[in-house]
């Protein structure tokens, strides 16, 4: 049985195939302002025996297609469980909402927080930060890592934090410095959701701004723990979609190959993802 | 709505391109989150008419109780005892301000970060909507929450009709005093504008007509305990809606008539949902017509909601009224007392909500709280703290949102990930 996963993020469609438990495929493509479109372009080609929608336009593919779905606290639990099964804490930030969740022993979602409808502190911010400070996203807070001196960027709203960015740039303070203050004003946000629920080992950093490493840096520091990322934290609620789909396939044991999961195909959607996201 | 009414909504001075906008608005609202239900009661068609007529009907009969003497009373909260506008020969108009309407025009006067609930009073009012504003003699504000007590000055500066009541902060024995004499003020107030006295007989008779309207909520109320749920969520808050600008008589006739189906319903076992459906109740800020957001996408994630702990719900008819009074003043005295038992979160402590909805929990067999604050409520996102931690054992979710539906796609999301984690 070969079953699918599609995750239709705000910003990102992704999509995983699983046979036998184990990913045999998977795609990437911009969510744009025709998501339906997008996720017709992704499923073209592939042939499932079974699909399960989620994240944030999930209905679309219910509506057109009666594709069941499952939200993504729940996605993103079942994923995270799979990859690193002691997990019971989640952290996923995407682009556009930031959400924590807290599992039991059994990877059972007991209590989840999400940002208010802005969408500052999340990727789409860090993005439009990135470009009004001239870096390639990928690369974004990269020379920040390791950096103690910090100063303060005190407006979170997306539109405000571009001007409060624009005006620092103008007087003088170097880029170094207004991208950590960017990133630290994201980390104590999250810690804030953070601190609505319980935060217990092992905790899984996901979703597309876990590959941002100053942002690891910043919340593991900010909450005195070690984060665990799985190696393409963004695919984690298609893969949990897909494991739902299967679900006669036991929760545990079978992520593992998603840990080091390098072929051509990732390296495919990361160089597209890295055009997407440049453009 | 069914005849042309464009003349007495000029007469009232109403906006009148704005106002055919918005009742387009409310009409395709209706249909897409009502009439599209299924399994719906008979007795709905009641309400289904009363909304289609909602500012053409009811504003007829309104406008003709004026000219014949009554005097037409706008309140915005429960804390305003209705027995005594009733027993003033008056007409008493819960305003209703659950649309997001003149936020702009309401925002030249108030802050942006107010509740939507006051942002809607002040829109309805600037924006030239609201035909039950413009026939009011008096609107009662209260000094219960800050946004409240500020904006109702403001009010009255617009409309030059606000009498504000004192509503104490806490319940101790001089509260109780100062609120009995507030009731003791108001019912003065009342005799003054409409040149009446109110006699013991006046108030027996509006005790018993409040009352009994109390009374069929309270049984609409009791048939949703049963699994399946007899009536959705959505029609039932629509009833409890209804109930805050309807004439009183009437409405209690036609919800126990509703009930009667309903009972009928679950004699057979015959709901509007499958056995088993996930049972929600809402509990929090108030729920102003025609604010049914929270409801729909609740109830569109394939749960159902049992239960309002809300103003616009339980909050409104927990408590009868005891009719056992032989004087003016004893009946004061009851209604004084029988008011001060809401549980409003702007009292403090307010220990009786937690304990309320803790029992409320246990009739209606729920399986889940969202604890719905108004964004900006703070007496209500405050005590969410003090509601979960009574409440332990049972799901438990707090939103806050307003009346926009840019947060549609959020609020969907996390009440169906609440769902998820019930099932
Ligand atoms: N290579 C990268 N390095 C750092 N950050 C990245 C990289 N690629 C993407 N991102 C961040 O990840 C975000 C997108 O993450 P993701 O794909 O999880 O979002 P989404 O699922 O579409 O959004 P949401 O879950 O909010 O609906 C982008 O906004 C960007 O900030
Ligand atoms: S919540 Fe309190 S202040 Fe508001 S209407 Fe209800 S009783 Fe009045
Ligand atoms: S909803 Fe809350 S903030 Fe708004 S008027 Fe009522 S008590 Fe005040
Ligand atoms: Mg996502």
């Amino acid at each position: 049985m070969r079953v699918a996963g599609i995750d239709i993020g705000s910003r990102f469609i992704k999509l995983v195939l699983i046979e036998k438990g184990k990913t045999v495929f998977f795609k990437k493509t911009e969510a744009s302002f025709n998501p339906l479109e997008n996720c017709f372009e992704l499923l073209k080609d592939i042939r499932a025996d079974t699909i399960i929608a989620t994240g944030y336009g999930r209905h679309l593919l219910e509506i057109h297609q009666d594709i069941k779905t499952i939200t993504e606290i729940k996605a993103f639990a079942i994923g995270a469980k799979t990859i690193f099964p002691k997990c019971r804490t989640i952290i996923d930030i995407g682009g556009q909402d930031t959400k924590v969740i807290s599992l039991n022993e059994k990877g059972i979602v007991k209590k989840f927080e999400m940002n208010d409808r802005c969408a500052a502190g999340t990727g789409k911010f860090l993005e439009i930060m990135a470009k009004a400070l001239d870096y390639r996203i990928e690369k974004f807070g990269s020379e920040a890592v390791n950096n103690s001196k910090e100063i303060q960027i005190s407006s979170m709203c997306t539109v405000f934090a571009e001007s409060e960015v624009v005006s620092l740039i103008s007087k003088g303070m170097s880029r170094k410095n207004i991208t950590i203050a960017i990133h630290r004003a994201i980390a104590n946000k999250v810690v804030g959701l953070l601190r609505r629920i319980p935060i217990e080992d092992d905790i899984v950093f996901a979703g597309g701004c876990a590959k941002n490493r100053c942002l690891k840096q910043m919340l593991e520091q900010s909450i005195g723990k070690t984060l665990k990322i799985p190696s393409v934290p963004e695919l984690t609620g298609a893969l949990g979609a897909a494991l739902y789909a299967e679900q006669e396939v036991p929760l545990t044991g079978i992520g593992q190959n998603l840990q080091n999961f390098h072929n051509e195909e990732v390296e495919n959607y990361e160089n597209r993802c890295k055009e997407s996201v440049n453009r | 709505m069914g005849k042309d009414y464009t003349e007495m909504w000029k007469g009232l001075g109403l906006n009148l391109e704005k106002h055919a906008g918005l009742l387009g608005v409310l009409s395709d609202a209706y249909k897409n989150i009502y009439l599209s239900q299924k399994e719906r009661p008979a007795g709905m068609g009641y309400f289904d008419f009363v909304i289609s007529e909602v500012h053409g009907q009811r504003i007829i009969e309104i406008l003709k109780a004026k000219k014949e003497g009554k005097k037409i009373i706008g309140t915005f909260c429960l804390y305003v005892p209705e027995e005594i506008i009733l027993a003033a020969d008056g007409v008493c108009i819960g305003l209703c301000a659950g649309a997001e309407v003149g936020t702009s025009e309401a925002e030249k006067f108030i802050p942006r970060n107010t509740c939507a609930l006051i942002k809607a009073f002040m829109g309805f009012k600037l924006a030239g909507l609201c035909p039950y504003v413009e026939s009011t003699d008096l609107i009662v504000g209260e000094t219960t929450c800050d946004g409240k007590k500020k904006a109702y000055e403001i009010f009255n500066e617009i409309t030059k009709k606000v009498y504000v009541m004192e509503i104490p902060n806490m319940k101790t024995e001089e509260d109780r005093k100062l609120w009995l004499n507030e009731v003791r003020k108001f019912k003065e107030k009342m005799e003054e504008i409409s040149g009446k006295k109110i006699t013991l007989n006046d108030l027996k008779k509006a005790s018993s007509t409040v009352n009994k309207k109390r009374e069929a909520l309270q049984r609409l109320s009791k048939l949703r305990s049963a699994d399946p749920a007899p009536i959705s969520g959505l029609d039932a808050l629509l009833v409890n809606q209804v109930a805050f600008y309807d004439d009183p008589l009437r409405f209690t006739e036609m919800t126990d008539r509703l009930c009667a189906e309903l009972e009928e319903r679950v004699k057979q076992g015959v709901g509007v949902t499958k056995k088993g459906t996930p049972r929600i109740i809402i509990s929090g800020s108030p729920i102003a017509i025609p604010n049914w957001k929270l409801h729909a996408v609740t109830e569109g994630s394939g749960a159902v909601v049992v239960g309002e702990e809300s103003c616009v719900g339980e909050r409104n008819h927990r408590e009868l009224l005891d009719e056992n009074f032989t004087t003016v003043d004893e009946a004061l005295g009851k209604i004084s007392s029988r008011y001060l038992t809401i549980d409003c979160a702007c009292f403090t402590p307010n220990n009786e909500r937690p304990d309320n909805i803790k029992s409320l929990v246990e009739r209606l067999g729920a399986d889940g709280i969202i604890h719905y604050s108004l964004q900006f409520c703070t007496p209500y996102m405050m005590e969410a703290y003090k509601v979960e931690k009574t409440l332990k054992s049972i799901p438990f979710m707090r939103l806050e949102t307003d009346y926009s539906m840019e947060d549609m796609g959020q609020i969907k999301t996390r009440v169906e990930a609440f769902l998820e984690t019930i099932r």
